[in-house]
């Protein structure tokens, strides 16, 4: 870790200005892209208290719908489109997957959730096959491009950061504010005490899932211009999302987009120093590191963290 | 208000309570006394829905209860305190509270205010409190949030799982009074303890489940007489 770290401290002297903003905007664009993987995972997390590992599937599930109904209609309404169907087999997930267990263990879940991932990934193949789609770029081409500090970014770049950062922030005010928002973090925090409540828990974990697949979906559109769509794409952001996500402490939304971006940023950056093919390695040296020695995550509370039970 | 015939419950193959039937009448306290397993818990989670029962009937104000969710339950007006306070540890002291009043949400902002100002008057210490963790509150405190979360659903009747578990005698005191204090006010209680004395010094009626079975019952003032009670529960022979 030193070492890459001082090495690219070396570089970044030798740094055009301009190439640093470039660098740094390319973070930015992953890093919030991870990061809405990220609070995908915590939605579920914070009413069922269990890590979905078909998090990323719904990201492809929404760009590869969008792409096959971009054939029959404009491309916001096909957007729209994709992401209702994605919460709608976000639901079926949930309803033919985890509805019925009678009190499962957190292990059975997550072996569920792997089995979800993996079924839904075949599902796409036959499909879609394995051919690499993407939707058309929102605003001009490939080629357009606008300048920001003297770095030349696609407004696409715009469009994914924009969507992340609104989606976070009307995330925050439902959890927070809302009484449905609150009974969600009830579920996740005590389900039989919520159940004592009068809540209807399991109505809550349903919506968990197709608010986060409804996230998930609504990213891989914005993303599917600059990073295409494929069947397996799900994987490879699942586990960088799994890895903001307990960058960030599991289950905070302030953590996941701060440590979203950071982990953007320090994959963008070491493309610089070491060769491309070590940027996922990065991604998993710091999950390990994270888990070793500060497993509540960077941002995550103590407090919090001791309070919960898994 | 609730009446329970010949019910009979369990987990599984594990049959817990063998043909109960008692009744609890608007106003009053009833305790439900017993030694460890026998049944307690399980017949007051059988009522609020968290256990299946195998037979028997069980109606709260003329409702069957034992088809209905234990989600709906609340709504009816018959709350659970659990065992152990089972506080939301997560949240803070006040959005404890604001849950416990989902039964009642669609009455209104004003009515939640309402009853959330009268559960602070009630236990005052849940107020000064109340923007902190709930997990970081002491026993006593849980299980007064515990309780006020329970009343916040303005329940007509409130079971009670073992409020004194784990509690100083003197914050036990203070627990006990306060459930005299929600009778006086008008609720009916229904009290599970295994600190027989402490409940039967304040209930109206009592009933003693040993094994899954009823072998008593009775006004309070005649099971804290009576010989086989006095010798198995309160701990002295005469």
């Amino acid at each position: 870790m030193f070492d890459v770290g001082r090495s690219s401290f070396i570089f970044l002297t030798k740094m055009t200005s301009e190439l640093f903003v470039q660098y740094l905007l390319a973070g930015i664009t992953y890093g919030s892209i991870y990061a809405i993987v990220a609070i995908g995972f915590n939605i579920i997390y914070n009413t069922t208290g269990i890590i979905n590992f078909a998090q990323g599937e719904f990201v492809m599930f929404g760009g590869m719908i969008a792409i096959t109904l971009l054939q029959f209609m404009p491309l916001p309404l096909a957007i729209i489109l994709a992401v209702i169907l994605t919460m709608i087999i976000g639901a079926g997930i949930e309803i033919c997957f985890i509805r019925w267990l009678k009190a499962p263990s957190v292990l059975r879940l997550v072996i569920i959730t792997i089995g979800i991932s993996i079924l839904s990934r075949e599902v796409a193949v036959h499909v879609w096959g394995e051919s690499i789609r993407s939707l058309p770029y929102f605003v001009g081409n490939e080629i357009t491009s606008i300048s920001i500090l003297g770095a030349r970014i696609s407004p696409q770049v715009l469009w994914v950061v924009a969507a992340s950062g609104l989606m976070f922030i009307c995330l925050g005010i439902f959890f927070k504010t809302t009484s449905v928002g609150r009974e969600m973090r009830a579920c996740a925090s005590n389900r039989k005490a919520a159940t004592l409540c009068g809540i209807n828990t399991e109505n809550m974990v349903t919506l968990s899932f197709v608010l986060s697949a409804g996230m998930g979906a609504l990213a891989g559109c914005m993303m599917s211009p600059i990073t295409y769509s494929q069947y397996d794409m799900g994987t490879g952001l699942a586990i960088k999302g799994f890895t903001v996500a307990i960058l960030g402490g599991l289950g905070s939304s302030g953590g996941a987009v701060a440590a979203g971006l950071l982990l953007g940023v320090i994959e963008a950056f070491s493309v610089s120093v070491v060769p491309l093919a070590f940027q996922d390695a990065i991604a998993i040296a710091i999950l390990l590191i994270i888990l070793f020695i500060r497993p509540q995550g960077l941002f995550g509370s103590k407090e919090a963290s001791a309070l919960k039970e898994f | 208000m609730l009446k329970i015939r010949n019910l009979a419950s369990g987990y599984g193959k594990i049959k817990v309570l063998k043909n109960i039937s008692m009744h609890v009448d608007a106003g009053e306290i009833v305790t439900i006394i017993g030694a460890n397993g026998a049944g307690k818990t399980t017949l007051l989670s059988t009522i609020a829905g968290l256990v299946k029962a195998t037979s028997g009937e069980a109606s709260f104000k003329e409702t069957n209860i034992l088809k209905c969710k234990a989600a709906t339950i609340p709504g009816l007006g018959c709350v659970m305190v659990p065992e152990g306070r089972q506080v939301f540890a997560t949240m803070s002291v006040e959005e404890n509270m604001l849950l416990g009043g989902h039964p009642v949400q669609k009455q209104g902002k004003a009515v939640i205010n309402e009853l959330l100002e009268h559960q602070y008057e009630l236990f005052p210490i849940l107020r000064d409190r109340k923007d902190q963790l709930a997990g970081t509150l002491s026993g006593g405190e849980q299980q007064m949030l515990a309780m006020g979360r329970a009343l916040m659903s303005k329940p007509s009747l409130v079971m009670m799982d073992e409020p004194s578990t784990g509690l100083a005698p003197l914050i036990v005191k203070e627990i006990f009074q306060i459930i005299v204090r929600l009778r006086d006010e008008g609720n009916t209680v229904l009290l599970v303890e295994q600190n027989a004395k402490a409940a039967l010094g304040i209930a109206d009626r009592g009933y003693v489940l040993e094994t899954g079975k009823i072998i008593v019952q009775g006004p309070a003032e005649d099971l804290l007489e009576n010989k086989d009670v006095q010798r198995a529960y309160l701990g002295r022979e005469k």
